[in-house]
């Protein structure tokens, strides 16, 4: 009885410390004015001015465009490659496989940081700089190795007699892929697609040295250059709403797929 | 409907002895084929090769008049139902059947149909909307096989189907599957371990030995005549006991049990040997006091200490250890390591009736049917005396009691 009432005041304090940035986040959204300096948690009055600033500021929306189709384009492209890559990966015996899968840990491992310098450069004489495609080649290849990883542990845990009878019922092996395989590693297909588009989606290195303009620059960046409605007064507050605002489809996402991201997570370590 | 003919069929993974070597079997159209062997045989192989899951090494598949050698499993037209059954999780039972319908472009009213004749042939039809991690193992069994049955496929193939059920309900499918299979009339080739399944299921049963066909006849004929050490020990169960017998010089057999007199036509055939291994299944021997006069004085009549009674109400097993020379025991040892079993002694298993008060310990009466026995070849295991009725006369019974020095050793 006292240890389970110790673990639930260990586990609130837990919560507590990692809600608390959110909440005040929140609650500094919601607060107008010189009301940020009401040395409050709460605001005075709860106002939505913020996110009207926020919403009417081109920097924002342009923003939130690039974010939005940047993160969802890099995430379709690199968990569809990944989906192929880990496939044959996992079911065929090639030469160099061992290659292949050591070279995406690699990659993985590079610090970002580490590769703007050499990506500014090249994407300014390839003219890829401050695009879409720009963001989307990184984001892909700094998130296909994880993918790929991921994907094949799922795939190898499907047992090969399900193509193989596929196979028999009379199915063509991109058939049995389709309508067997990718149908039984949905769970792996949306671990790998969901942690590809937070990566894009939170991205700031990549975002900030790699774009000039609102053509292409996504919010994580944009945001830095915010400069709220008033040349005289502190964005913060509505720094604080779009902050909330570009949380919100992170949380969505991770609601909706909860359940298969848990399953995700885990059935790839232990059988059943 | 179709026959399936293996020509020669070679199958090699790498270095090494052959997984399938040089196997032909003539499957006839409607036949209930059964291939069997203990693990490792290559008996899977041959029949994932036939389905076109596994290349060909060398050698010919021809299904009907088509050869297959080449073509993709798809294009085979045959219907399996897998060892673990590899039914689709994401799919509903309906869906699961529908599959092989589905890839065909068949119309929702005929896929209806077809599965709902598949489903209530199999009983499965309220089962239709659920998911197969809601079933049973003898559901989504049947589920596999309803798989198969919608295809209008030419043969069926089974790759030990009923192995991972338990063993009253592996008794009710077989005997569903049998049922079938006649009713259906389509040529089917099962592979299994087990012999019951084997005997009882097959019209002809081919019996594998390290990727080599020992031999293919019917049951009865398997049972009966086997064509070598391997068959004889392999098929029944309990299995055939295996004694030494030396040829003597004036054309008698010897064993640890007592002399038997040889025909003249099974004493030119054992002609050159001098040892020999005996073959005589459980059920030949009697008790001697059952047996009239005449009965008793055709076969070998011998004293013997019996070790252990199994009594399984229906009949009973006694165990009669012996001593065994090495020449023997060593094929003996090599048999049973083959046959996944681990021969510990050398010893006499008989099967006698339930109503026979034996005690364990004690020494009891037998009487032995020679004309029934078989002798092999110890050291190639060729049986002898194949494709001949009776084997032996016995001489004179004698009073040597078995079994009682080695019982006296083991209990001191």
């Amino acid at each position: 009885m006292r240890s389970r009432l110790g673990w639930a005041l260990a586990g609130l304090a837990i919560v507590v410390y990692t809600l608390l940035p959110v909440v005040w986040i929140i609650s500094l959204s919601f607060k107008q004015g010189d009301d940020i300096n009401n040395k409050k948690f709460l605001p005075t009055d709860w106002s939505l001015d913020s996110y009207r600033t926020v919403f009417d500021t081109n920097l924002f929306t342009s923003a939130l465009r690039n974010s939005i189709g940047i993160s969802l384009i890099a995430t379709v492209a690199s968990v569809t490659l990944a989906t192929l890559a880990a496939y044959a990966i996992a079911r065929l015996q090639f030469r160099g496989k061992k290659l292949v899968l050591s070279t995406a840990l690699a990659i993985a491992m590079f610090p970002t940081i580490a590769l703007v310098g050499p990506l500014f450069d090249m994407w300014r004489s390839l003219g890829l700089y401050d695009t879409w495609i720009g963001l989307i080649i990184p984001y892909m290849s700094f998130t296909l190795p994880l993918s790929i990883w991921v994907l094949s542990a799922f795939f190898r845990e499907i047992p090969w007699e399900m193509e193989q009878a596929a196979q028999v019922d009379g199915a063509t092996p991109w058939q049995a892929f389709r309508k067997v395989i990718v149908p039984l590693a949905a769970p792996g297909v949306f671990t790998a697609g969901i942690l590809t588009f937070f990566f894009a989606w939170n991205d700031f290195v990549f975002g900030i040295s790699l774009t000039a303009t609102s053509r292409a620059r996504p919010v994580p960046a944009a945001l830095a250059f915010f400069t709220g409605e008033s040349f005289f007064q502190q964005p913060t507050a509505a720094i604080s709403a779009a902050a909330v605002v570009v949380t919100i489809p992170v949380v969505a996402l991770v609601l909706v797929f909860q359940r298969k991201i848990v399953a995700g997570l885990t059935s790839g370590a232990v059988k059943g | 409907m179709a026959s399936i003919k293996l020509e020669h069929v070679t199958k090699s993974f790498g270095e090494g002895r052959p997984a399938v070597d040089d196997v032909s079997l003539d499957i006839a159209d409607k036949e209930f084929m059964i291939l069997v062997g203990p693990s490792g045989c290559g008996k899977s192989t041959v029949l994932r090769m036939i389905v076109g899951l596994e290349d060909i090494t060398s050698g010919d598949v021809t299904i009907g008049d088509r050869q297959v050698n080449d073509l993709p499993p798809r294009e085979r037209n045959l219907a399996m139902v897998f060892q673990n059954y590899a039914l689709y999780p994401h799919l509903t039972v309906y869906e699961n059947i529908a599959f092989p319908l589905r890839l065909h472009r068949t119309s929702d009213d005929e896929v209806r149909e077809r599965v709902s004749k598949a489903a209530e042939m199999l009983e499965l039809t309220e089962f239709l909307d659920r998911k197969p991690s809601q079933l049973s193992g003898g559901q989504r069994q049947r589920v596999a096989m309803g798989r198969a049955l919608v295809r209008e496929a030419d043969a069926f193939l089974f790759d030990e189907p009923l192995s991972n059920l338990d063993a009253k309900l592996r008794g009710q499918m077989r005997t569903e599957i049998s049922r079938l299979q006649t009713r259906l009339g389509i040529t089917t080739v099962y592979v299994t371990h087990d012999q019951i399944e084997a005997m009882t299921l097959g019209d002809r049963v081919a019996v594998l030995r390290k990727g080599v066909l020992q031999q293919v006849d019917a049951p009865r004929e398997l049972y009966e005549q086997p064509v070598n050490l391997f068959v004889a020990g392999f098929i029944g169960s309990p299995p055939m006991n295996f004694l030494p017998a030396r040829v003597t010089e004036s054309g008698s057999l010897e064993l640890p049990i007592g002399d038997i007199k040889l025909t003249p036509d099974v004493a030119s055939r054992v002609s050159g040997h001098d040892l020999l291994i005996a073959g005589v299944r459980p059920e030949h021997f009697e008790v001697a006091s059952q047996l009239d006069d005449d009965r008793l004085a055709e076969g070998l009549q011998f004293t013997a200490h019996v070790d252990v009674i199994e009594w399984l109400g229906s009949e009973q097993f006694a165990y009669i250890p012996f001593e065994a020379p090495d020449e023997v025991r060593e094929p003996l040892a090599e048999l049973a390591k083959e046959l996944d079993s681990e021969q510990l002694r050398t010893q006499l298993v008989v099967t006698l009736d339930a109503e026979n008060r034996l005690s364990a310990g004690s020494d009891a009466d037998l009487w032995l049917d020679p004309s029934r026995m078989h002798l092999f070849d110890p050291a190639t295991g060729d049986n002898l005396t194949h494709g001949h009725g009776t084997t032996a006369e016995s001489t004179s019974s004698t009073d040597t009691v078995i079994g009682s020095e080695a019982a006296s050793s083991s209990s001191s």
